[in-house]
């Protein structure tokens, strides 16, 4: 944590942590407090005063069906996203590990989603899945399927965890396979010598040695889908059609900005910083555990 | 390899072409797109092969946008501003805090830490409306400042700089101030030079990071000059006529897309040192 060695002149380190304790506290520190201390306020229809309500916008919250519905969504979507987006990541990274010709092709090709933007992965299914111009809804209708997400809540749903799925693999493969190059090769041979087949040293050697990994891509990919999606969300179904998107991080950015109910939002946006601070915490003790294993 | 398995070599291969192209698949598709002149797009099915408006788009979005946008070209440079400018930003900060917070013993040092920490806690997204007010009481709308110093605090930087000064031997230190050196010169001469590489793979990520950005610049600019390439993309598509014009939102879709791949793919031995690293 410390040098043993350090320099004496403190005038000199509070200068250094200067800058970045001054942005944390404006722009992360104080947002955070208004938030919280908007929470228990309520507004009156003017916006002239506002008056302490104790925990009011929470049971308004959790009475009003809309913010249920929007937990649902954020349910259904993050598992959908976590689950697919760490199969699909560690399948092809398992056969990555096998790839010994053209492996720098194979793997470049295959990070390339992590540097799209996630509003532009959006954009860009939206675009396959447009129900009269979109490659996929055409393929789609040959099948008898009619695609148009613009009315079709699942559809509207499968589209966004497509474009979050695809987005994320990327980052997912990436650790499984550096998780699976960091495997000694020895513990494989030997398991070969004793005849278990490909399959049986994934299952019974990688995978469980694979499994720090995968809790802190849990975590991480978790994170991604509450959090960093808002973008996706956004640009391809504005929370539509008929709510059916309506994930929680977007409910604090519509309520907030576009229905200018700020205690609401305010108590929407301390929910989710005990979700992501339960994460983060989550998360750190993971790797401070794993650092001492190592 | 450890044994050989000709059938299982070719489902190797089967497997990753496959995802390959299903990562790929998007991306061609939005370029076949953006090399076609308007009226071949909206017949379904869309070409599978580019065509041969390939410049003539490119250049309508680059000098003039789509419909009712400012040009591409101008998106371009802001994000450009404001992605070097957040990288540059969280480096330069979270370097000078991590040298404080490992070299230096003073009071509040590990309050100093965890308020940093805490930055890790509270993304943008669950404090929006807060935010958004201290910004515009700043008066940072529709600027560069605006649009840059409030997403350059990092806990994840510091922390990977905190990291790596820890396992810089002590000896350098007791040898830079047997010689007289300062703190500021034993930074600016052997820990600069030192962290060079980190602060390159942090860059790559970084730069990724800012150019990406949606939610900040969208809240943040409400000036046609100050829009950055990613949120423009979805000012094209939101549109009064029926369908956007989808062979220049895909070019614009392309462009956005190519300054942070290019940086991924040629620093690709930097990009996995900058995301693997912090996490350890």
């Amino acid at each position: 944590m410390l040098k043993n060695v350090t320099f004496g002149q403190k005038w000199i380190a509070y200068l250094l942590v200067a800058p970045q304790l001054g942005i944390t506290l404006v722009f992360f520190i104080w947002p955070a407090a208004q938030a919280l201390w908007q929470s228990v306020r309520r507004e009156d229809p003017f916006g002239f005063s506002s008056r302490f309500v104790w925990f009011d916008n929470f049971q308004a919250l959790f009475r009003d069906p809309n913010y249920l519905h929007s937990i649902q969504v954020t349910a259904v979507f993050s598992v959908s996203v976590t689950v697919f987006a760490l199969a699909l990541a560690l399948l092809l990274a398992a056969f990555a590990d096998r790839v010994i010709k053209g492996a720098l092709g194979y793997n470049t090709l295959i990070i390339l989603p992590y540097a799209v933007a996630p509003a532009v992965a959006g954009v860009l299914w939206l675009f396959m899945f447009n129900p009269t111009v979109g490659i996929v809804a055409y393929v789609l209708g040959g099948f008898g399927i009619s695609w148009n997400h613009y009315l079709h809540g699942p559809q509207a749903m499968t589209l966004v965890v497509i474009a979050a799925v695809w987005k994320q693999i990327s980052y997912n493969f990436l650790f499984f396979l550096a998780g699976m190059q960091a495997i000694p090769k020895s513990l494989i041979e030997a398991a070969a010598i004793d005849a278990a087949g490909p399959g049986r040293r994934f299952w019974t050697i990688v995978f469980p040695l694979l499994s720090p990994t995968a809790f802190f891509l849990l975590v991480v990919n978790i994170i991604y889908a509450f959090f960093d999606t808002f973008a996706i969300i956004h640009a391809v179904t504005s929370g539509g059609p008929a709510r059916a998107t309506n994930i929680m991080v977007y409910k604090v950015y519509a309520d907030g900005f576009v229905g200018l109910d700020f205690g609401g939002s305010a108590a929407q946006s301390v929910i989710l910083m005990l979700v992501v601070i339960t994460l983060t915490v989550l998360q750190f003790r993971y790797v401070e555990r794993q650092v001492k294993y190592q | 390899m450890i044994e050989n398995r000709p059938l299982l070599n070719i489902l190797t291969h089967v497997v990753m072409i496959l995802g390959v192209l299903l990562v790929m698949l998007p991306v061609y598709i939005a370029f076949v797109a953006s090399t076609h002149p308007f009226d071949n797009i909206i017949r379904a099915p869309i070409p599978m092969l580019p065509g041969d408006r390939f410049f003539e788009n490119y250049a309508e979005v680059l000098g003039a946008g789509a419909a009712t946008t400012s040009p591409v070209g101008l998106m371009m440079l802001n994000s450009l501003i404001m992605a070097v400018g957040i990288a540059v930003g969280k480096i330069a900060i979270s370097i000078l805090s991590a040298f404080a917070i490992v070299y230096f013993k003073f009071p509040f040092r590990m309050l100093c830490f965890w308020t940093i920490f805490v930055t890790l806690m509270l993304p943008v997204e669950v404090r929006i409306v807060p935010t958004f007010e201290v910004a515009a009481d700043l008066g940072l709308l529709n600027s560069y400042v605006g649009l840059t110093v409030p997403l350059i605090a990092s806990a994840t930087a510091t922390f990977l700089f905190r990291q790596f000064f820890l396992t810089v031997p002590e000896e350098l230190t007791e040898a830079a101030r047997v010689d007289g050196a300062g703190p500021i010169k034993f930074f600016k001469d052997i820990l600069l030079p030192l962290s060079f590489t980190n602060m390159a793979a942090l860059f790559v990520i970084l730069f990724i990071y800012g150019w990406n950005q949606y939610l900040w610049p969208l809240l943040i600019t409400t000036d046609e000059s100050m829009v950055t390439i990613v949120m423009g993309i979805k000012r094209m598509i939101e549109t009064a006529e029926e369908q956007p014009r989808w062979h220049l939102t895909m070019a614009t879709a392309i462009l956005a897309l190519i300054p942070p791949v290019i940086v991924v793919v040629t620093m690709q031995r930097l990009f996995v040192k900058g995301l693997i690293e912090p996490e350890k």
